[in-house]
């Protein structure tokens, strides 16, 4: 499931994630028992083609049923064997695992969320967490890794938008609102970038439903 | 999860941009250019000045009201990898029902034009739009037959649907186990327990003064409700709908509330809202649709016969009337579970460009539907003030009573809510209803779909719907349907059937809701 496509990348200014190979989410099982038991531990393992190595900026994900997640990565060195380090260790994907809060959600991890540094990456490996027995299945879908770029840290952002949030920024705001200062610069910004938005779309709501005037209309179309 | 900052700036580029667009940009933009004559403009402060003279005027609260009534109801931004249809309704398999529930609905009405041979919308010929304009105040003076006519759906009809709702995700095994839940909605989703609730709705606890409690007779009105008064009208005076929300958690005094919903609601009715309100009565008068006939019918099954409602019949039907054709509604489809009927214009199937809504504002109503209205005709009797409310109400509240959706405010999350308090503070009750065949959201389901209208006396509604727009939930709805069974609980352990279950829950209208609501959250132990 992981590596397809994500949703449509509109116009020819979104970034493009890093091409990558995921291998399917493999449930951790305790010495080949013949009972069926749910494990609650799955690993989904992620290289870069022809054992290449990259640097890493944004991870986007689609949750499905995974409560925690854990990302651990090799980094490519010179001398000695390579070592897994954790660099996310139980991120809270869903904050009630019994329930459907954030189970089907969209979740991004940024660069400085991490645990370490994440250049030169040549492997991730992401480790699903989900202590409720009550779902059949937990994975994560629709993976994709963007290296840092000078564009957009946020795909599908108008393009205008994206000057506002420079991608280094770090954005650890536990919770607190940002620098009013900060927003209400961003925010005349704005006024002017919306003209342009505006000047480009139709005209305010008229409030018309009928097509040239007619609105007779026989019956329901199921598509 | 989008990251606090971009989630920010993204909210806020999203109400810039719809405020642009709207009648308060240009009236700032006009005061802005009317204030360059006054003498304490100065030009080389002009900025300032101008700021300061938009303040000074009022005119910059009423930029706050709108920023605020925007942020109560658009939802935050999504992850911008989410798909659109992902902030109808995060769960795929509630999208998949909600479809095919929409689809149900569609064949059921494409089958009723089939079997009546009656055309969705057709153009009144002129006599007939003469006719309907001579008597648009007496619309209920009309007795047309709709015999044939029989409402799309009902609430019964939906409450089966959420009983068949699964995630096919979750463990449901055919033999019962810890899993399953007791009550009739199978869907494990997150609801609020009674501290949490307790924590919400803290403005409702025993020490605070409430309207429907400190001002009963043996009250004297100096020790709560003059106070309130006065604080009523300072919010008025003061304009701000922040205030005025937070002030109509404890009630609004009967003559007060009319215009502390509309200050709430940010409604100004202004006369560019009252020409859009004639232009939907023209719309009307032009186009005659089936829905129309939906509509007729559910009004005269439902408000005409109610003892509070029925002298509003005239009045519902305007605004009914004038709501199936706002096009301004479908606006609410972006953050709602449910989908506008889609057709094409007679001979142009499939033609793109001729593709329109069904009815024009996309939503199809149901037997009580006017239910929803009705209320509101006691507060406001300017036709185009009622329909603005109405329509805010709806697009804020009502649309998701009727949805399949996992929003906290979602039919299917008070329906789970209601079951979870239900079980948890009445387990006998609960145990001893399910044994005899008598699910208690059987009973209350219908009143939470109509939000309690029609089932309390409308001094008791008004003052549960105050709390609806004070804490911009509609949880206190499931709240009080597991309040009234506590209340009645004595009685129902007796009964031995459904029928005798709901006999002893069909009047309501005697019932108070504020002291129901405070005994059940506040002062039962648990």
């Amino acid at each position: 499931m992981s590596g397809a496509a994500g949703p449509g990348a509109p116009g020819g200014t979104a970034r493009a994630p890093l091409p990558c190979a995921a291998r399917a989410a493999a449930a951790l099982q305790l010495g080949g028992g013949a009972d069926p038991a749910r494990p609650g531990v799955a690993v989904i393992d992620l290289r870069f083609p022809r054992g290449g190595a990259a640097d890493l900026q944004e991870i986007v994900f689609r949750n499905f049923y995974t409560a925690f997640l854990s990302v651990r990565v090799q980094r490519a060195s010179a001398e000695g064997p390579r070592k897994w380090v954790t660099c996310l260790r139980d991120y809270r994907l869903m904050p009630s695992p019994h329930t459907e809060e954030g189970s089907q959600d969209y979740f991004s991890l940024f660069r400085h969320q991490m645990l370490c540094d994440v250049d030169q990456v040549t492997a991730v490996r992401f480790i699903l967490r989900q202590p409720s027995p009550v779902w059949l299945h937990f994975t994560i879908e629709e993976l994709q890794i963007y290296p840092p770029s000078q564009k957009s840290p946020q795909k599908d952002f108008p393009s205008w938008l994206s000057q506002l949030t420079p991608p280094e920024q770090p954005a650890n705001l536990h919770g607190e609102l940002p620098d009013p200062e900060k927003v209400s610069t961003e925010v005349q910004q704005m006024w002017v970038l919306t003209e342009v938005i505006r000047a480009r779309q139709a005209a305010a709501r008229i409030g018309r439903f009928d097509v040239d005037g007619c609105y007779d209309i026989n019956l329901l179309s199921y598509t | 999860m989008v990251d606090p900052e971009s989630g920010l700036s993204l909210t806020i580029a999203r109400i810039v941009q719809r405020l642009q667009g709207s009648s308060l940009h240009s009236q700032l933009e006009r005061q802005a250019r009317v204030s360059l004559h006054k003498p304490e403009i100065k030009l080389e402060s002009l900025k300032e000045d101008i700021k300061d003279f938009l303040k000074t005027s009022g005119w910059e609260k009423k930029l706050q009201n709108a920023v605020y009534s925007e942020l109560n109801v658009f939802p935050s931004p999504c992850h911008p990898a989410a798909p659109p249809e992902h902030m109808k309704e995060p769960l795929a398999y509630m999208r998949k029902a909600q479809g095919s529930w929409e689809k149900r609905i569609l064949k059921s009405l494409n089958s009723m034009c089939t079997e009546l041979s009656i055309p969705l919308a057709q153009k009144r010929p002129i006599s007939e739009q003469k006719e309907l304009l001579n008597k648009w105040n007496e619309m209920g003076t009309d007795e047309p037959d709709l015999s044939l006519f029989r409402p799309v759906y009902a609430p019964k009809d939906f409450l089966e649907v959420l009983m068949n709702l699964r995630n096919p995700n979750y463990e449901n095994g055919e033999q019962p186990s810890f899993r399953n839940h007791l009550g009739l909605i199978q869907v494990p989703l997150k609801v609020k327990d009674i501290p949490e609730l307790k924590e919400d709705f803290s403005e409702l606890g025993l020490n605070i003064g409430q309207l429907g409690i400190d001002d009963s007779a043996q009250v004297p009105p100096e020790f709560f409700e003059n106070e309130h008064v006065r604080v009523g009208q300072k919010v008025l005076a003061e304009q701000d709908s922040a205030a005025a929300q937070q002030y109509v958690r404890q009630g609004c005094p009967t003559a007060l509330r009319a215009d502390l919903w509309a200050l709430i609601l940010n409604i100004s009715n202004q006369p560019e809202d009252i020409l859009y309100y004639e232009q939907l009565k023209s719309n009307v008068i032009q186009h005659d649709l089936l829905v129309d006939s939906l509509i007729y019918k559910d009004v005269k099954l439902t408000a005409s016969n109610d003892d509070y409602y029925f002298v509003f019949e005239d009045y519902l039907y305007q605004v009914l009337l004038c709501f199936s054709r706002d096009t301004s509604v479908l606006e609410h489809f972006t953050y709602s579970s449910a989908t506008p009927p889609k057709s094409y214009i007679r001979g142009k199937l499939g033609i793109e460009e001729c593709a329109v809504f069904y009815p024009p504002n996309g939503v199809i109503p149901f037997h009580g539907f006017s239910m929803y209205v009705a209320p509101l005709c006691f507060l406001y009797h300017e036709p185009s003030r009622l329909y603005q409310i109405f329509r805010e109400m709806y697009v804020r509240f009502f649309f998701r009573l009727h949805s399949i959706s996992s929003h906290p405010s979602g039919i299917v999350s008070l329906c789970l809510l209601f079951e979870t308090l239900l079980q948890t503070h009445l387990p006998q009750l609960f145990y001893h209803l399910r044994e005899i065949g008598a699910q208690p959201l059987r009973i209350s389901f219908k009143w939470m779909v109509r939000a309690f209208s029609g089932y309390l006396a409308t001094d008791q509604l008004l003052l549960l719907w105050d709390r609806i727009l004070g804490y911009n939930s509609l949880e206190i709805l499931a709240v009080l349907a597991a309040a009234v069974f506590a209340f009645r609980a004595v009685n129902l352990m007796e009964v031995t059937s459904l029928a005798a279950a709901e006999a002893v829950l069909a009047d309501l209208s005697t019932l108070k809701v504020m002291p129901l609501l405070q005994i059940f959250l506040f002062a039962t132990v648990t």
